[in-house]
């Protein structure tokens, strides 16, 4: 494939093709496209520690949630509880595979991914250098990135947990919370554009 | 009001997946200096790709609606439920804040991308510049929303890992359930795959 000469000091909007010169933001200013309103650029409000602490405390809470059961019920003295692999499991032997993969995927296996990615990318950005990899995790976290769904679970378990209050003596356990602060933190998350470091952090020079 | 510059007017080409502002070299296998990824105007094929996957969606979101996603079990009683009546269920056991939440999840959010879509592809291929800012706002909307709508999938999911008293009470998934989640991923791939670039690719120039 051909390569194409970069030019420097000009952004594309993403949405509608303009064509901007590349301005400073100041505290607090949000650069907006003024033909389609997206979003151009916003302040990056953490640095690469506060960052890497955020995706560290993310990755503790998501190991929690996955270790810990998430909802228990109770019926007759009879007690029942799942954990979130727990689910995936049960899925897959019920004959809903499909239901079993996407959940797999989009509350375990792409989150997980994620966070390691960024946390790994960070680790090599706070001394200034390019992770080994650096390219293929930028790409991977790229397309990984529409389809993590953890804070669509925790809605998902309270709704549970009131259809089945009706018959059963729910209680939510320790992992209905940690997904509940994971949430937080991906939303945080939600709101940073990675790519940056592609600018900020030099290439390594071989 | 200036006209503002697009990329093709400056013959510039902004990296799909890095956002690297290049020039264009007019070459159909350029690739991104930066990242790698082809360089390309405009998503590949996005009218025909989003519309082969929303009629995929549409299809399956048929039997998604019309099959019971869930079986409840107790002592012999058996009760089947679809996405519609789980919601009446909700409503009727005085939760109506939750229904609400579920019949926004489970049934707006993928009629709204239905729609959405359908307009935003028929207005691109007309080449309109009817309703130009909000039909950019409504994408961005659906695909700020679209994946809320695994909602009922994982409410199943866990009900299904949760209630297991043997003969006393147990809760199945039924087919419907992954007709529902298949369509929710049809429909993510589906607003992916189009460009809102496409929005703005009218056929007069505007002053």
């Amino acid at each position: 494939m051909a390569s194409s000469p970069p030019v420097s000091r000009r952004l594309i909007c993403e949405d509608c093709d303009t064509v901007y010169r590349v301005r400073e933001l100041r505290v607090g200013e949000i650069a907006r496209c003024t033909r389609c309103g997206a979003i151009l650029e916003r302040p990056r409000r953490f640095g690469l520690d506060a960052l890497a602490a955020l995706v560290a405390a993310a990755l503790i809470v998501f190991v929690q949630g996955n270790i810990w059961p998430v909802v228990s019920i109770g019926l007759n003295g009879q007690q029942n509880s799942t954990t979130l692999w727990g689910m995936i499991t049960i899925m897959w032997a019920d004959h809903s595979q499909i239901v079993a993969v996407i959940t797999a995927v989009t509350l375990f296996f792409f989150p997980l991914s994620n966070m390691l990615i960024v946390a790994w990318l960070l680790f090599f950005a706070r001394r200034g250098r390019r992770a080994p990899g650096f390219r293929a995790l930028m790409l991977a976290m790229y397309y990984l990135g529409p389809w993590t769904m953890s804070e669509v679970f925790v809605l998902g378990a309270l709704v549970a947990m009131v259809k089945a209050k009706a018959y059963f003596d729910v209680t939510p356990d320790a992992g209905i919370y940690a997904y509940a602060l994971l949430t937080i933190f991906i939303t945080v998350f939600a709101g940073i554009d990675l790519r940056y470091l592609w600018d900020s952090v030099p290439e390594n020079k071989t | 009001m200036t006209r503002l510059p697009r990329a093709a007017d400056l013959g510039l080409i902004a990296c799909h997946v890095c956002s690297l502002v290049c020039r264009d070299t007019g070459l159909q296998d350029a690739a991104c200096p930066r990242c790698g990824s082809a360089l390309q105007r405009r998503k590949p094929a996005s009218f025909s790709r989003t519309w082969a996957l929303l009629i995929a969606a549409f299809i399956v979101y048929i039997p998604a609606n019309l099959l019971p996603i869930m079986r409840t079990v107790s002592l012999g009683d058996v009760d089947d439920n679809t996405i519609l009546s789980g919601v009446l269920e909700l409503w009727d056991k005085d939760s109506e804040g939750l229904a609400i939440i579920v019949f926004s999840a489970s049934i707006v959010v993928p009629m709204l991308k239905f729609l959405a879509l359908v307009t935003l592809l028929i207005c691109a291929q007309r080449g309109t510049s009817w309703a130009q800012p909000q039909r950019a706002r409504l994408y961005r909307l659906i695909e700020l929303i679209g994946h809320w709508s695994m909602l009922d999938v994982f409410v199943v999911a866990l009900l299904t890992a949760l209630v297991r008293f043997n003969v006393l009470s147990s809760v199945e998934p039924l087919p419907g359930v992954v007709f529902f989640g298949l369509t929710v991923i049809l429909t993510m791939f589906a607003s992916l795959s189009f460009d809102p670039r496409l929005t703005w690719d009218t056929k007069e120039t505007h002053a």
